[in-house]
Protein backbone atom coordinates (compact mmCIF):
# COMPACT_ATOMS: atom_id res chain seq x y z
CA UNK A 1 0.00 0.00 0.00
CA UNK A 2 2.16 2.26 1.13
CA UNK A 3 4.94 1.25 -1.72
CA UNK A 4 2.04 2.36 -4.23
CA UNK A 5 1.46 5.50 -2.68
CA UNK A 6 5.30 6.24 -2.44
CA UNK A 7 5.73 4.87 -6.64
CA UNK A 8 2.58 6.93 -7.87
CA UNK A 9 3.16 10.15 -5.87
CA UNK A 10 6.87 10.32 -7.08
CA UNK A 11 6.06 9.45 -10.18
CA UNK A 12 4.16 12.51 -10.50
CA UNK A 13 6.38 14.71 -9.79
CA UNK A 14 9.33 13.52 -11.90
CA UNK A 15 7.27 13.20 -14.97
CA UNK A 16 6.39 17.18 -14.20
CA UNK A 17 9.88 18.28 -13.32
CA UNK A 18 11.44 16.03 -16.65
CA UNK A 19 8.75 18.57 -18.90
CA UNK A 20 10.55 21.81 -18.73
CA UNK A 21 7.58 23.48 -20.20
CA UNK A 22 4.55 22.64 -17.95
CA UNK A 23 7.52 24.45 -14.67
CA UNK A 24 7.82 27.17 -16.72
CA UNK A 25 4.33 27.97 -16.74
CA UNK A 26 3.07 26.57 -13.98
CA UNK A 27 5.99 29.17 -12.20
CA UNK A 28 5.28 32.30 -14.30
CA UNK A 29 1.15 32.10 -14.97
CA UNK A 30 0.17 32.97 -11.67
CA UNK A 31 2.90 35.80 -11.36
CA UNK A 32 1.31 37.49 -15.04
CA UNK A 33 -2.47 36.69 -13.73
CA UNK A 34 -1.38 38.34 -10.46
CA UNK A 35 0.23 41.79 -12.24
CA UNK A 36 -2.31 42.10 -14.41
CA UNK A 37 -5.19 41.73 -12.41
CA UNK A 38 -4.00 43.52 -9.45
CA UNK A 39 -2.52 46.80 -11.41
CA UNK A 40 -5.48 46.39 -13.90
CA UNK A 41 -8.26 46.84 -10.94
CA UNK A 42 -6.13 48.48 -8.51
CA UNK A 43 -6.95 51.83 -9.33
CA UNK A 44 -10.80 51.61 -9.47
CA UNK A 45 -11.25 48.76 -6.65
CA UNK A 46 -12.83 49.77 -3.53
CA UNK A 47 -12.95 47.75 -0.20
CA UNK A 48 -16.38 47.51 1.76
CA UNK A 49 -16.43 48.09 4.89
CA UNK A 50 -14.96 51.23 6.75
CA UNK A 51 -11.41 48.70 8.34
CA UNK A 52 -10.77 47.65 4.81
CA UNK A 53 -11.09 51.03 3.32
CA UNK A 54 -7.51 51.10 2.79
CA UNK A 55 -6.28 47.64 1.65
CA UNK A 56 -4.47 48.06 -1.78
CA UNK A 57 -6.01 45.29 -4.13
CA UNK A 58 -2.73 43.90 -5.02
CA UNK A 59 -2.54 43.12 -1.20
CA UNK A 60 -6.30 41.86 -1.48
CA UNK A 61 -5.66 39.51 -4.47
CA UNK A 62 -2.39 37.65 -2.89
CA UNK A 63 -4.17 35.07 -1.22
CA UNK A 64 -6.57 34.16 -4.05
CA UNK A 65 -3.84 33.81 -6.56
CA UNK A 66 -2.79 31.17 -3.76
CA UNK A 67 -5.56 29.98 -3.88
CA UNK A 68 -6.11 29.88 -7.93
CA UNK A 69 -2.15 28.17 -8.01
CA UNK A 70 -3.56 25.40 -5.84
CA UNK A 71 -6.92 25.03 -7.77
CA UNK A 72 -5.62 24.95 -11.07
CA UNK A 73 -2.28 23.00 -10.26
CA UNK A 74 -4.51 20.64 -8.57
CA UNK A 75 -7.18 19.95 -11.10
CA UNK A 76 -5.02 20.11 -14.53
CA UNK A 77 -2.57 17.76 -12.91
CA UNK A 78 -5.27 15.02 -13.29
CA UNK A 79 -4.87 15.42 -16.82
CA UNK A 80 -2.60 12.55 -16.36
CA UNK A 81 -4.99 10.43 -15.33
CA UNK A 82 -7.08 10.48 -19.08
CA UNK A 83 -3.09 10.04 -20.58
CA UNK A 84 -2.82 7.22 -18.53
CA UNK A 85 -6.26 5.79 -19.89
CA UNK A 86 -4.82 6.45 -23.40
CA UNK A 87 -1.70 5.43 -22.91
CA UNK A 88 -2.70 2.24 -21.20
CA UNK A 89 -0.83 3.06 -17.96
CA UNK A 90 -4.13 3.34 -15.98
CA UNK A 91 -5.29 -0.08 -16.88
CA UNK A 92 -1.80 -1.49 -15.96
CA UNK A 93 -2.27 0.17 -12.55
CA UNK A 94 -5.82 -1.06 -11.86
CA UNK A 95 -4.95 -4.76 -13.34
CA UNK A 96 -1.76 -4.94 -10.63
CA UNK A 97 -2.75 -6.83 -7.45
CA UNK A 98 -2.36 -3.32 -5.37
CA UNK A 99 -5.14 -1.25 -3.18
CA UNK A 100 -7.78 0.79 -5.03
CA UNK A 101 -7.13 3.70 -2.03
CA UNK A 102 -3.20 3.67 -2.84
CA UNK A 103 -3.69 4.22 -6.82
CA UNK A 104 -6.33 7.24 -5.15
CA UNK A 105 -3.81 8.59 -3.15
CA UNK A 106 -0.49 7.91 -4.74
CA UNK A 107 -2.17 9.83 -7.86
CA UNK A 108 -3.78 13.04 -5.75
CA UNK A 109 -1.07 13.25 -3.46
CA UNK A 110 1.55 13.53 -6.45
CA UNK A 111 -0.83 16.73 -7.87
CA UNK A 112 -1.25 17.86 -4.31
CA UNK A 113 2.96 18.25 -4.10
CA UNK A 114 3.03 20.32 -7.12
CA UNK A 115 0.15 22.60 -6.31
CA UNK A 116 1.72 23.15 -2.53
CA UNK A 117 5.29 23.42 -4.01
CA UNK A 118 3.94 26.08 -6.37
CA UNK A 119 1.79 28.09 -4.24
CA UNK A 120 5.09 27.89 -1.50
CA UNK A 121 7.09 29.38 -3.84
CA UNK A 122 3.94 32.59 -4.71
CA UNK A 123 4.07 33.12 -0.50
CA UNK A 124 7.55 33.95 -0.78
CA UNK A 125 6.70 37.19 -2.75
CA UNK A 126 4.44 38.12 0.13
CA UNK A 127 7.03 41.05 1.55
CA UNK A 128 6.18 42.71 -1.65
CA UNK A 129 2.56 43.44 -0.69
CA UNK A 130 3.66 43.91 2.67
CA UNK A 131 2.65 40.65 3.92
CA UNK A 132 4.86 39.42 6.59
CA UNK A 133 2.59 36.16 8.28
CA UNK A 134 3.77 35.19 11.21
CA UNK A 135 5.34 31.33 12.14
CA UNK A 136 1.74 30.28 13.43
CA UNK A 137 0.21 32.17 10.53
CA UNK A 138 2.64 30.45 7.92
CA UNK A 139 1.65 26.99 9.65
CA UNK A 140 -2.17 27.79 8.95
CA UNK A 141 -1.29 29.04 5.15
CA UNK A 142 0.31 25.19 4.96
CA UNK A 143 -2.18 23.60 6.26
CA UNK A 144 -4.79 25.40 4.19
CA UNK A 145 -2.72 24.55 0.92
CA UNK A 146 -2.82 20.69 1.54
CA UNK A 147 -6.39 20.56 2.20
CA UNK A 148 -6.93 22.74 -0.49
CA UNK A 149 -4.53 21.14 -3.26
CA UNK A 150 -5.56 17.41 -1.63
CA UNK A 151 -9.51 18.22 -2.39
CA UNK A 152 -9.15 19.85 -5.47
CA UNK A 153 -6.42 17.04 -7.08
CA UNK A 154 -8.97 14.92 -5.70
CA UNK A 155 -12.03 16.50 -7.20
CA UNK A 156 -10.36 16.46 -10.70
CA UNK A 157 -8.99 13.41 -10.20
CA UNK A 158 -12.98 12.21 -10.16
CA UNK A 159 -14.51 13.92 -13.02
CA UNK A 160 -10.93 13.22 -15.20
CA UNK A 161 -12.45 9.32 -14.87
CA UNK A 162 -14.91 9.76 -17.05
CA UNK A 163 -13.33 11.76 -19.38
CA UNK A 164 -11.70 10.04 -22.86
CA UNK A 165 -9.29 13.19 -24.29
CA UNK A 166 -7.72 16.19 -23.16
CA UNK A 167 -9.32 18.21 -25.19
CA UNK A 168 -12.96 17.31 -23.30
CA UNK A 169 -11.10 17.33 -19.90
CA UNK A 170 -9.93 21.40 -20.76
CA UNK A 171 -13.21 21.97 -21.67
CA UNK A 172 -14.90 20.72 -18.40
CA UNK A 173 -12.10 22.02 -16.04
CA UNK A 174 -12.21 25.14 -17.09
CA UNK A 175 -16.41 25.17 -16.42
CA UNK A 176 -16.02 24.25 -13.57
CA UNK A 177 -12.78 25.54 -12.15
CA UNK A 178 -13.41 29.64 -13.05
CA UNK A 179 -16.96 30.11 -11.66
CA UNK A 180 -15.39 28.21 -9.02
CA UNK A 181 -12.03 30.36 -8.26
CA UNK A 182 -14.62 33.75 -8.98
CA UNK A 183 -17.06 32.78 -6.57
CA UNK A 184 -14.16 32.15 -3.52
CA UNK A 185 -13.36 35.69 -2.66
CA UNK A 186 -10.50 35.40 -4.14
CA UNK A 187 -11.06 38.35 -6.76
CA UNK A 188 -13.80 40.18 -4.74
CA UNK A 189 -14.82 40.09 -1.45
CA UNK A 190 -18.29 38.32 -0.49
CA UNK A 191 -19.28 41.60 1.54
CA UNK A 192 -20.11 43.94 -1.64
CA UNK A 193 -21.73 40.93 -3.51
CA UNK A 194 -25.24 40.75 -4.03
CA UNK A 195 -27.29 38.56 -2.06
CA UNK A 196 -27.68 35.28 -4.49
CA UNK A 197 -23.74 35.52 -5.11
CA UNK A 198 -23.53 35.68 -1.28
CA UNK A 199 -25.20 32.10 -1.33
CA UNK A 200 -23.04 30.54 -3.98
CA UNK A 201 -19.96 31.58 -2.86
CA UNK A 202 -20.83 30.17 0.67
CA UNK A 203 -21.72 27.12 -0.74
CA UNK A 204 -18.51 26.89 -2.67
CA UNK A 205 -15.58 24.78 -1.36
CA UNK A 206 -13.01 27.03 -2.31
CA UNK A 207 -14.35 30.08 -0.44
CA UNK A 208 -13.51 28.38 3.23
CA UNK A 209 -10.10 27.83 1.42
CA UNK A 210 -9.23 31.29 0.26
CA UNK A 211 -10.95 32.38 3.97
CA UNK A 212 -8.85 30.44 5.59
CA UNK A 213 -5.68 31.08 3.53
CA UNK A 214 -6.59 35.28 3.69
CA UNK A 215 -6.74 34.08 8.04
CA UNK A 216 -2.90 32.65 7.66
CA UNK A 217 -2.11 35.87 5.87
CA UNK A 218 -2.92 37.96 9.01
CA UNK A 219 -2.57 35.68 12.20
CA UNK A 220 -3.46 36.29 14.87
CA UNK A 221 -4.43 39.87 14.65
CA UNK A 222 -6.80 40.87 11.38
CA UNK A 223 -10.57 40.95 10.42
CA UNK A 224 -10.16 37.61 7.90
CA UNK A 225 -11.05 35.25 11.05
CA UNK A 226 -11.02 35.02 14.96
CA UNK A 227 -9.56 31.63 16.43
CA UNK A 228 -13.23 30.09 16.58
CA UNK A 229 -13.94 31.08 12.39
CA UNK A 230 -10.28 29.72 11.21
CA UNK A 231 -11.53 26.35 13.50
CA UNK A 232 -14.99 25.86 11.55
CA UNK A 233 -12.51 26.78 8.23
CA UNK A 234 -10.26 23.83 8.99
CA UNK A 235 -12.87 21.56 9.74
CA UNK A 236 -14.83 22.31 6.71
CA UNK A 237 -11.74 22.11 4.35
CA UNK A 238 -10.82 18.82 5.78
CA UNK A 239 -14.07 17.22 5.22
CA UNK A 240 -14.10 18.18 1.67
CA UNK A 241 -10.82 16.89 1.15
CA UNK A 242 -11.78 13.68 3.12
CA UNK A 243 -15.47 13.45 1.04
CA UNK A 244 -13.60 14.11 -2.46
CA UNK A 245 -10.81 11.52 -1.78
CA UNK A 246 -13.41 8.91 -0.28
CA UNK A 247 -15.56 9.85 -4.05
CA UNK A 248 -12.55 8.93 -6.16
CA UNK A 249 -11.37 6.00 -4.40
CA UNK A 250 -15.60 4.62 -4.55
CA UNK A 251 -15.32 5.51 -8.16
CA UNK A 252 -11.95 3.45 -8.53
CA UNK A 253 -13.76 0.43 -7.36
CA UNK A 254 -15.52 0.49 -9.26
CA UNK A 255 -14.86 -1.75 -12.94
CA UNK A 256 -13.17 0.44 -15.53
CA UNK A 257 -15.55 -0.66 -18.42
CA UNK A 258 -19.37 -1.45 -18.62
CA UNK B 1 -4.09 -30.48 -17.58
CA UNK B 2 -5.67 -27.99 -14.96
CA UNK B 3 -7.53 -25.22 -16.65
CA UNK B 4 -5.63 -22.22 -16.32
CA UNK B 5 -8.81 -19.96 -17.51
CA UNK B 6 -12.31 -21.09 -18.06
CA UNK B 7 -15.21 -19.21 -19.84
CA UNK B 8 -18.07 -20.39 -18.94
CA UNK B 9 -21.64 -19.28 -21.08
CA UNK B 10 -20.32 -15.26 -20.87
CA UNK B 11 -22.32 -12.99 -22.23
CA UNK B 12 -21.73 -9.01 -22.43
CA UNK B 13 -23.99 -6.62 -23.43
CA UNK B 14 -22.93 -2.88 -24.32
CA UNK B 15 -26.07 -1.60 -23.82
CA UNK B 16 -28.30 -2.86 -27.07
CA UNK B 17 -25.34 -4.68 -28.37
CA UNK B 18 -24.29 -7.86 -27.73
CA UNK B 19 -20.39 -8.03 -27.74
CA UNK B 20 -20.59 -11.71 -26.80
CA UNK B 21 -22.76 -14.38 -26.88
CA UNK B 22 -22.63 -17.53 -24.92
CA UNK B 23 -19.12 -17.96 -24.74
CA UNK B 24 -17.28 -21.11 -23.34
CA UNK B 25 -13.73 -22.27 -23.76
CA UNK B 26 -11.17 -23.41 -21.40
CA UNK B 27 -7.12 -22.94 -21.45
CA UNK B 28 -5.17 -25.56 -20.24
CA UNK B 29 -2.30 -24.34 -17.71
CA UNK B 30 1.00 -23.97 -20.23
CA UNK B 31 -0.85 -23.65 -23.13
CA UNK B 32 -0.88 -20.71 -25.82
CA UNK B 33 -4.29 -20.28 -26.69
CA UNK B 34 -4.64 -17.45 -29.89
CA UNK B 35 -7.81 -16.03 -30.46
CA UNK B 36 -8.81 -14.63 -33.52
CA UNK B 37 -11.27 -12.15 -35.38
CA UNK B 38 -11.75 -9.42 -36.50
CA UNK B 39 -11.67 -5.92 -34.86
CA UNK B 40 -15.50 -5.80 -32.77
CA UNK B 41 -15.55 -9.71 -33.09
CA UNK B 42 -15.41 -9.65 -28.87
CA UNK B 43 -11.74 -10.02 -28.28
CA UNK B 44 -11.34 -6.55 -26.61
CA UNK B 45 -14.32 -7.65 -24.19
CA UNK B 46 -13.44 -11.09 -23.61
CA UNK B 47 -9.93 -9.58 -22.51
CA UNK B 48 -11.12 -6.98 -20.35
CA UNK B 49 -13.22 -9.66 -18.73
CA UNK B 50 -10.21 -11.55 -17.98
CA UNK B 51 -8.38 -8.81 -16.78
CA UNK B 52 -10.83 -7.74 -13.92
CA UNK B 53 -11.29 -4.79 -15.54
CA UNK B 54 -15.26 -5.47 -15.81
CA UNK B 55 -17.86 -8.21 -15.06
CA UNK B 56 -19.76 -9.78 -17.30
CA UNK B 57 -23.44 -9.03 -17.76
CA UNK B 58 -24.18 -13.41 -17.30
CA UNK B 59 -21.94 -16.18 -17.18
CA UNK B 60 -18.64 -16.81 -15.98
CA UNK B 61 -15.04 -15.97 -16.07
CA UNK B 62 -12.76 -18.34 -13.97
CA UNK B 63 -8.83 -18.05 -13.64
CA UNK B 64 -6.95 -21.21 -11.78
CA UNK B 65 -10.78 -22.02 -10.41
CA UNK B 66 -11.14 -18.41 -8.65
CA UNK B 67 -14.30 -15.79 -10.48
CA UNK B 68 -12.46 -13.52 -11.48
CA UNK B 69 -15.50 -11.03 -10.94
CA UNK B 70 -15.93 -13.07 -7.02
CA UNK B 71 -12.44 -12.45 -6.46
CA UNK B 72 -10.99 -10.14 -8.67
CA UNK B 73 -7.77 -9.60 -6.27
CA UNK B 74 -6.61 -13.67 -6.31
CA UNK B 75 -6.69 -13.22 -10.05
CA UNK B 76 -4.31 -10.05 -10.50
CA UNK B 77 -1.66 -11.39 -8.36
CA UNK B 78 -1.45 -14.67 -11.09
CA UNK B 79 -2.29 -12.54 -13.70
CA UNK B 80 0.47 -10.05 -16.19
CA UNK B 81 -1.54 -8.41 -19.30
CA UNK B 82 0.09 -6.73 -22.09
CA UNK B 83 -2.45 -4.55 -24.03
CA UNK B 84 -2.39 -2.73 -27.18
CA UNK B 85 -1.13 0.67 -25.66
CA UNK B 86 2.41 0.47 -24.07
CA UNK B 87 1.61 1.26 -20.35
CA UNK B 88 5.11 3.30 -20.56
CA UNK B 89 5.89 6.81 -19.61
CA UNK B 90 7.85 8.15 -22.43
CA UNK B 91 9.59 10.88 -19.81
CA UNK B 92 10.87 7.72 -17.40
CA UNK B 93 13.61 5.40 -18.45
CA UNK B 94 13.26 1.99 -19.34
CA UNK B 95 14.27 0.83 -15.91
CA UNK B 96 12.42 3.54 -13.93
CA UNK B 97 8.82 2.44 -15.98
CA UNK B 98 9.83 -1.27 -14.66
CA UNK B 99 10.66 -0.15 -11.10
CA UNK B 100 7.60 1.90 -10.73
CA UNK B 101 5.23 -0.94 -12.37
CA UNK B 102 7.47 -3.48 -10.26
CA UNK B 103 5.94 -1.14 -7.10
CA UNK B 104 2.45 -1.71 -7.94
CA UNK B 105 2.74 -5.60 -8.61
CA UNK B 106 4.20 -5.20 -4.83
CA UNK B 107 7.53 -6.06 -5.04
CA UNK B 108 9.66 -5.38 -2.18
CA UNK B 109 12.93 -3.39 -2.63
CA UNK B 110 15.67 -5.70 -2.69
CA UNK B 111 12.91 -8.22 -5.07
CA UNK B 112 12.07 -5.38 -7.52
CA UNK B 113 15.36 -4.85 -7.97
CA UNK B 114 16.25 -8.54 -8.94
CA UNK B 115 13.03 -8.93 -10.86
CA UNK B 116 13.90 -6.11 -12.72
CA UNK B 117 17.38 -6.89 -13.76
CA UNK B 118 15.89 -10.33 -14.63
CA UNK B 119 13.75 -9.59 -17.00
CA UNK B 120 15.80 -6.46 -18.58
CA UNK B 121 17.87 -10.03 -19.05
CA UNK B 122 15.62 -12.06 -20.28
CA UNK B 123 14.02 -9.54 -23.04
CA UNK B 124 17.70 -8.23 -24.16
CA UNK B 125 16.92 -4.57 -22.28
CA UNK B 126 20.16 -4.42 -20.41
CA UNK B 127 22.17 -2.00 -22.31
CA UNK B 128 18.65 0.61 -22.98
CA UNK B 129 17.91 -0.07 -19.27
CA UNK B 130 19.28 4.09 -18.81
CA UNK B 131 17.50 5.35 -21.76
CA UNK B 132 14.20 7.45 -21.69
CA UNK B 133 11.60 5.21 -23.52
CA UNK B 134 10.86 8.39 -25.92
CA UNK B 135 14.30 7.01 -27.46
CA UNK B 136 13.67 3.67 -28.07
CA UNK B 137 12.11 1.99 -31.48
CA UNK B 138 8.53 1.04 -31.52
CA UNK B 139 9.92 -2.68 -31.03
CA UNK B 140 12.25 -2.18 -28.25
CA UNK B 141 9.24 -0.03 -26.57
CA UNK B 142 7.33 -3.36 -27.22
CA UNK B 143 9.00 -5.44 -25.48
CA UNK B 144 9.77 -2.91 -22.47
CA UNK B 145 6.21 -3.32 -22.38
CA UNK B 146 6.42 -7.27 -22.43
CA UNK B 147 9.05 -6.95 -19.65
CA UNK B 148 6.84 -5.10 -17.41
CA UNK B 149 4.21 -7.43 -17.59
CA UNK B 150 5.82 -10.55 -17.03
CA UNK B 151 7.75 -8.42 -13.93
CA UNK B 152 6.20 -10.59 -11.29
CA UNK B 153 6.05 -13.81 -12.80
CA UNK B 154 2.65 -14.18 -13.69
CA UNK B 155 1.22 -18.00 -14.96
CA UNK B 156 -1.40 -16.23 -17.30
CA UNK B 157 -0.22 -13.64 -19.47
CA UNK B 158 -2.59 -11.94 -21.87
CA UNK B 159 -1.68 -10.09 -24.64
CA UNK B 160 -3.78 -7.76 -26.79
CA UNK B 161 -2.15 -7.69 -30.51
CA UNK B 162 1.25 -7.79 -29.47
CA UNK B 163 3.05 -6.79 -32.40
CA UNK B 164 0.44 -4.28 -34.01
CA UNK B 165 2.69 -1.66 -36.07
CA UNK B 166 5.75 -3.76 -35.68
CA UNK B 167 8.20 -4.46 -39.10
CA UNK B 168 8.65 -7.59 -39.47
CA UNK B 169 12.04 -8.02 -37.76
CA UNK B 170 10.49 -6.60 -34.32
CA UNK B 171 7.75 -9.05 -34.94
CA UNK B 172 9.91 -12.21 -34.96
CA UNK B 173 12.09 -10.69 -31.88
CA UNK B 174 8.94 -10.19 -29.85
CA UNK B 175 7.74 -13.60 -30.75
CA UNK B 176 10.96 -15.07 -29.79
CA UNK B 177 10.84 -13.17 -26.49
CA UNK B 178 7.60 -14.93 -25.95
CA UNK B 179 8.83 -18.59 -26.84
CA UNK B 180 11.67 -18.23 -24.47
CA UNK B 181 9.20 -17.13 -21.62
CA UNK B 182 7.50 -20.02 -22.64
CA UNK B 183 10.11 -22.23 -22.78
CA UNK B 184 11.57 -21.52 -19.28
CA UNK B 185 8.50 -20.39 -16.98
CA UNK B 186 5.66 -22.33 -18.19
CA UNK B 187 3.21 -19.16 -18.56
CA UNK B 188 0.43 -19.89 -20.04
CA UNK B 189 -0.37 -17.41 -23.00
CA UNK B 190 -3.58 -15.91 -24.59
CA UNK B 191 -2.81 -14.13 -27.39
CA UNK B 192 -5.24 -11.71 -29.63
CA UNK B 193 -4.14 -11.56 -33.01
CA UNK B 194 -5.22 -10.49 -36.47
CA UNK B 195 -1.94 -12.41 -38.04
CA UNK B 196 -2.31 -15.69 -39.43
CA UNK B 197 1.60 -16.69 -39.06
CA UNK B 198 1.10 -15.83 -35.24
CA UNK B 199 -1.96 -17.75 -34.61
CA UNK B 200 -0.05 -20.89 -36.46
CA UNK B 201 2.46 -20.30 -33.64
CA UNK B 202 -0.10 -21.22 -30.88
CA UNK B 203 -1.29 -24.67 -29.65
CA UNK B 204 -5.17 -23.96 -30.49
CA UNK B 205 -6.96 -21.41 -31.59
CA UNK B 206 -10.58 -19.67 -31.21
CA UNK B 207 -12.29 -17.62 -33.63
CA UNK B 208 -14.55 -14.88 -32.36
CA UNK B 209 -16.89 -13.54 -34.75
CA UNK B 210 -20.05 -11.26 -33.81
CA UNK B 211 -19.57 -12.23 -30.21
CA UNK B 212 -19.89 -16.25 -30.73
CA UNK B 213 -16.82 -17.97 -30.82
CA UNK B 214 -17.44 -20.42 -33.84
CA UNK B 215 -14.27 -22.67 -34.05
CA UNK B 216 -11.65 -23.64 -31.58
CA UNK B 217 -9.15 -26.25 -32.16
CA UNK B 218 -4.89 -26.43 -32.70
CA UNK B 219 -4.07 -24.86 -35.97
CA UNK B 220 -3.21 -27.88 -38.39
CA UNK B 221 -6.41 -30.06 -37.07
CA UNK B 222 -8.79 -27.06 -38.38
CA UNK B 223 -7.01 -27.33 -41.74
CA UNK B 224 -6.91 -30.54 -42.08
CA UNK B 225 -10.69 -30.78 -41.31
CA UNK B 226 -10.86 -28.87 -44.32
CA UNK B 227 -9.13 -31.81 -46.42
CA UNK B 228 -5.65 -31.54 -48.01
CA UNK B 229 -6.79 -29.18 -50.35
CA UNK B 230 -9.05 -26.83 -51.36
CA UNK B 231 -10.47 -25.47 -54.63
CA UNK B 232 -11.41 -22.08 -55.44
CA UNK B 233 -12.88 -20.82 -58.74
CA UNK B 234 -13.33 -17.01 -59.82
CA UNK B 235 -16.00 -15.74 -61.77
CA UNK B 236 -17.62 -12.96 -62.98
CA UNK B 237 -21.07 -14.26 -61.44
CA UNK B 238 -20.29 -16.61 -58.34
CA UNK B 239 -24.42 -16.48 -57.65
CA UNK B 240 -24.95 -18.47 -61.34
CA UNK B 241 -21.62 -20.97 -60.73
CA UNK B 242 -22.95 -22.08 -57.40
CA UNK B 243 -26.44 -22.99 -59.09
CA UNK B 244 -24.43 -24.59 -62.07
CA UNK B 245 -22.28 -26.18 -60.26
CA UNK B 246 -24.96 -27.95 -58.18
CA UNK B 247 -27.46 -28.43 -60.91
CA UNK B 248 -25.18 -30.44 -63.50
CA UNK B 249 -22.25 -32.27 -61.38
CA UNK B 250 -24.00 -32.30 -57.99
CA UNK B 251 -21.28 -30.44 -56.11
CA UNK B 252 -21.96 -28.13 -53.50
CA UNK B 253 -19.98 -24.78 -53.65
CA UNK B 254 -19.88 -21.69 -51.18
CA UNK B 255 -19.52 -18.07 -52.64
CA UNK B 256 -16.58 -16.48 -50.20
CA UNK B 257 -15.06 -12.76 -51.07
CA UNK B 258 -16.36 -13.06 -54.39
CA UNK B 259 -14.46 -16.54 -55.20
CA UNK B 260 -16.36 -20.14 -55.40
CA UNK B 261 -15.18 -22.46 -52.94
CA UNK B 262 -16.29 -25.75 -54.06
CA UNK B 263 -16.63 -29.19 -51.73
CA UNK B 264 -14.31 -31.88 -52.22
CA UNK B 265 -12.49 -34.25 -51.08
CA UNK B 266 -10.23 -35.06 -54.03
CA UNK B 267 -10.77 -31.68 -55.91
CA UNK B 268 -7.48 -32.39 -58.75
CA UNK B 269 -10.19 -35.22 -59.87
CA UNK B 270 -13.11 -32.25 -59.78
CA UNK B 271 -11.16 -29.59 -61.82
CA UNK B 272 -11.23 -31.45 -64.93
CA UNK B 273 -14.67 -32.13 -64.90
CA UNK B 274 -15.89 -28.78 -64.01
CA UNK B 275 -13.70 -27.22 -66.59
CA UNK B 276 -15.57 -29.44 -68.99
CA UNK B 277 -18.94 -28.33 -68.28
CA UNK B 278 -18.48 -24.84 -67.46
CA UNK B 279 -15.39 -23.38 -68.46
CA UNK B 280 -17.23 -20.80 -70.08
CA UNK B 281 -17.91 -19.15 -66.91
CA UNK B 282 -14.52 -19.92 -65.23
CA UNK B 283 -11.87 -17.32 -65.31
CA UNK B 284 -9.37 -18.85 -63.01
CA UNK B 285 -8.89 -21.75 -60.40
CA UNK B 286 -6.66 -22.53 -57.88
CA UNK B 287 -6.20 -25.71 -55.94
CA UNK B 288 -4.27 -25.14 -52.73
CA UNK B 289 -3.65 -26.28 -49.06
CA UNK B 290 -6.22 -24.77 -47.10
CA UNK B 291 -4.72 -22.16 -44.65
CA UNK B 292 -6.31 -20.12 -41.61
CA UNK B 293 -7.72 -17.83 -43.59
CA UNK B 294 -10.00 -20.74 -45.29
CA UNK B 295 -10.68 -22.17 -41.92
CA UNK B 296 -11.86 -18.55 -40.91
CA UNK B 297 -13.87 -18.30 -44.24
CA UNK B 298 -15.19 -21.83 -43.63
CA UNK B 299 -16.26 -20.96 -39.85
CA UNK B 300 -17.78 -17.28 -40.82
CA UNK B 301 -18.77 -17.43 -44.67
CA UNK B 302 -16.67 -14.64 -45.00
CA UNK B 303 -12.77 -13.27 -45.87
CA UNK B 304 -10.95 -12.45 -43.20
CA UNK B 305 -9.52 -9.17 -44.51
CA UNK B 306 -13.08 -8.50 -45.95
CA UNK B 307 -14.59 -8.65 -42.81
CA UNK B 308 -11.87 -6.14 -40.91
CA UNK B 309 -12.48 -3.69 -43.07
CA UNK B 310 -16.34 -4.06 -42.33
CA UNK B 311 -15.97 -4.73 -38.74
CA UNK B 312 -13.48 -1.18 -38.29
CA UNK B 313 -14.36 1.21 -35.24
CA UNK B 314 -16.64 -0.86 -32.77
CA UNK B 315 -14.17 -2.27 -30.15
Amino acid sequence: MIRTIRTLWYREVIKFIRDRSRVVGALLQPLGFWIVLGFGFGGTFQMPGAQNGDMPYLEYLFPGIVALILLFTAIFSTISVVEDRQKGFLQAALVAPTSRLAIVLGNVLGGATLAVVQAALFVILAPLVGLTPTLAGLAIILLASLLTAVGFTALGFTMAWWLDTTRGFHAIMNLVLMPMWFLSGAAFPIDGAPAILQLLMKLNPAFYCVELLRAGFYWPTGSAGSPDVVGIEILLTTLFATATLGIATWVVRRPLFG
Amino acid sequence: MIACLSVSEVTHRYGETVALDEVSFDVGTGERFGLLGPNGGGKTTLFRLISTLMQPSSGSVSVFGEDVSKNPEATRRRLGVVFQHTALDDQLTVEENLKTHAALVGLSGAEASRSVARVLDTFGLSERAKDRVKTLSGGLARRTDLARGFLHHPELLLLDEPTTGLDPIARRELWDALDRIRRTNETTQIVATHMMDEAERCDRIGILDHGKLVVIGNPENLKAKLGTETLWLETTNPQALTEQLKKTLAVDSRIVGGSVLVEASQPEMLLPKIYEQLSGQIEAASIRKPTLDDVFVAATGRAFQESEVRGQGSA
